[in-house]
């Protein structure tokens, strides 16, 4: 059952000075999120990501579309009633937003406070979320004193307190080191494993979305432009620019000024197979080459996994004679996709 | 310096008066303007109570109240000072249009101090399910308490500096003391006294400012 269901739903700012335009931030998108995902929203600065995932919690509201949440459509609530469906979504920041007045422990127990959770029970959650997230001797430190990955922390802990079934990350580790980065995320994924919460993802980085995500959406000036399992969209997009997102962790298919440059620096045919899952079995492909005598050296391209499986683009230029490479290539078609570049 | 001596009781009755002249004002004045200041920051475009109309309003009351100078505002607040405390003149007139004053002051230092809360936090505290109450007083004003604490040290001078035109409308304290008998009597000495008085005191609530204020912030 989808969690979090958005149904052709609008973001549209009015103007802000007389004669100035109304901006649409999200242009009728729809998407299903279901219990258990990390779904990982990606697209670069102002691509509405942002927007979008505050409209799940409603620190925005919609100006068209529905938004289930748990069954629940919010975009017809009141902010009264709203504030109780916000206690069922945690939410986690870029820049942490952990109040500075107090102490990490009363930090992790505001969210309990405003659910009015009895003194004694409050202690004793904060003291297990904060063995969970590895700060138990930071009780006492205030904000000011941990470093970025430390407050995160504190923010994931702070997000989890009322037992939320989502939790919404924007930009959760775009201030942070990439280590450090690393460090987040695998939290994230047993947030995930371990008591099922439902993580939605915001980022520009395809390394997050690479490191964690079951599905992902690729955002594009307000509209979702591709969605679906991470392992498709990273190993055959569809789009340009999810294909430039996919680009950031495995070089794919090269571009035509790359394309210029090979092309001066090799003479033989450009070809660039496509390698995706078992189901293409390089030492096949490269055995073919090889009893066909033809002389092929990698020029370009990558190959990377995602949750174990292997896909990517290489990029090959061919020496030999034309009527060889072409016996051999309409072999090597039988086993995968093979692109001439010219 | 014999001339001071004989004064030294009126001396001690004068600083007592600026004290609670400026105590209740402080009081009086500071509420108003944390009220006044935090209409300004919720109603603003943007924040949690968003009502433009009302931000408006405010807003031109503050404009309209702050330029003018205290000694023509003690002038045209009379009639209000009287309806409202019974008399024109007197400590409690002169109470009343400080603290009416000072309300207006502080309330854009309030509004500027709760303005450098990162939105962010507020957003931790929506996203939980806090309401505007709830953040007022568990975030936005513990978050911007050490700015609070100079901004309100700040205001104290300011009071100590308003109370002494209180002479000129029959209210007593430190001021009043040394025009009557300072100015008026050509004995800079007793003049000196007074000012001598009014540093001291400020500095000593400064110093107490930035104290409170360093417990604040933690540093």
């Amino acid at each position: 059952m989808a969690v979090v269901s958005l149904r052709n739903v609008g973001k549209v700012y009015p103007p802000t000075t007389k004669d100035g335009e109304s901006v649409t931030a999200i242009d009728g998108v729809s998407l299903d999120v279901e219990a258990g995902d990390i779904y990982g929203i990606i697209g670069y600065s102002g691509a509405g990501k942002s927007t979008l995932v505050r409209l799940v919690n409603a620190l925005e509201h919609s100006t068209s579309g529905e938004i289930w949440v748990n069954g629940q459509n919010i975009a017809a609530l009141r902010e009264r009633e709203l504030r109780q469906v916000r206690l069922g979504i945690g939410m986690i920041f870029q820049q942490f937003n952990l109040l500075g007045s107090r102490t990490v422990a009363r930090n992790v127990a505001y969210p309990l406070e405003v659910a009015g959770h009895p003194k004694e029970q409050r202690a004793a959650r904060v003291a297990e979320l904060l063995d969970f997230v590895g700060l138990a001797d930071k009780a006492g430190s205030f904000p000011d004193q941990l470093s970025g990955g430390q407050k995160q922390r504190v923010g994931i802990a702070r997000a989890l307190a009322t037992q939320p079934s989502i939790l919404l990350a924007d930009e959760a580790t775009s201030a942070l080191d990439p280590e450090t980065t690393h460090e987040v995320l695998a939290l994230l994924k047993r947030v995930n494993a371990e008591f099922g919460v439902t993580i939605i993802v915001i980022t520009h980085e395809m390394d997050v979305i690479q490191t964690i995500a079951t599905k992902v959406a690729v955002m594009d000036q307000g509209r979702v432009i591709e969605r679906g399992p991470v392992f498709d969209v990273f190993s055959d997009p569809q789009q340009a620019a999810s294909a430039r997102f996919v680009s950031t962790v495995v070089k794919g298919v090269p571009s035509p000024d790359e394309l210029a440059v090979l092309r001066a620096r090799h003479s033989g045919r450009l070809v660039t197979l496509a390698f995706r899952d078992s189901a293409v079995d390089q030492t096949a492909v490269f055995g073919e080459l090889s009893r066909a005598g033809v002389a092929f050296e990698v020029v370009y391209g990558g190959i990377n996994e995602i949750q174990g499986r292997p896909f990517g683009h290489l990029t090959l230029a061919l020496t030999g004679a034309d009527p060889v490479i072409d016996t051999v290539l309409a072999h090597i078609r039988t086993l995968t996709t093979v692109t001439e570049v010219r | 310096m014999d001339a001071l001596i004989d004064l030294l009781p009126e001396l001690w009755t004068a600083t007592y008066e600026t004290l609670y002249i400026v105590a209740l004002t402080l009081f009086f004045g500071g509420l108003g303007g944390l009220l006044i200041g935090l209409g300004l920051y919720l109603t603003r475009a943007g924040s949690i109570l968003e009502n433009k109309p009302l931000f408006f309003v405010l807003n031109l009351l503050v404009n309209f109240v702050r330029p003018i100078p205290f000694i023509i505002f003690l002038a045209a607040a009379q009639p209000l000072a009287r309806a409202v405390t019974g008399s024109g003149i007197g400590n409690n007139a002169i109470i009343f249009t400080i603290a009416l004053a000072a309300s207006f002051a502080m309330a854009r230092i309030v509004e500027q101090n709760l303005l450098t809360v990162t939105p962010g936090v507020i957003d931790a505290a929506r996203s939980v399910g806090a309401g505007p109450i709830r953040i007022i007083f568990t975030v936005l004003l513990p978050e911007a308490l050490g700015p609070l604490i100079l901004g309100y040290t700040f205001i104290f001078v300011a009071l100590v500096d308003m109370s002494a035109v209180a002479g000129y409308v029959g209210g007593g304290g430190l001021g009043s003391f040394s025009l009557l008998y300072g100015y008026r009597q050509f004995n800079p000495i007793v003049t000196w006294a007074a000012v001598l008085l009014i540093i001291v005191l400020v500095q000593l609530v400064q110093f107490l400012g930035n104290y409170l204020a360093r417990k604040a912030l933690r540093r």
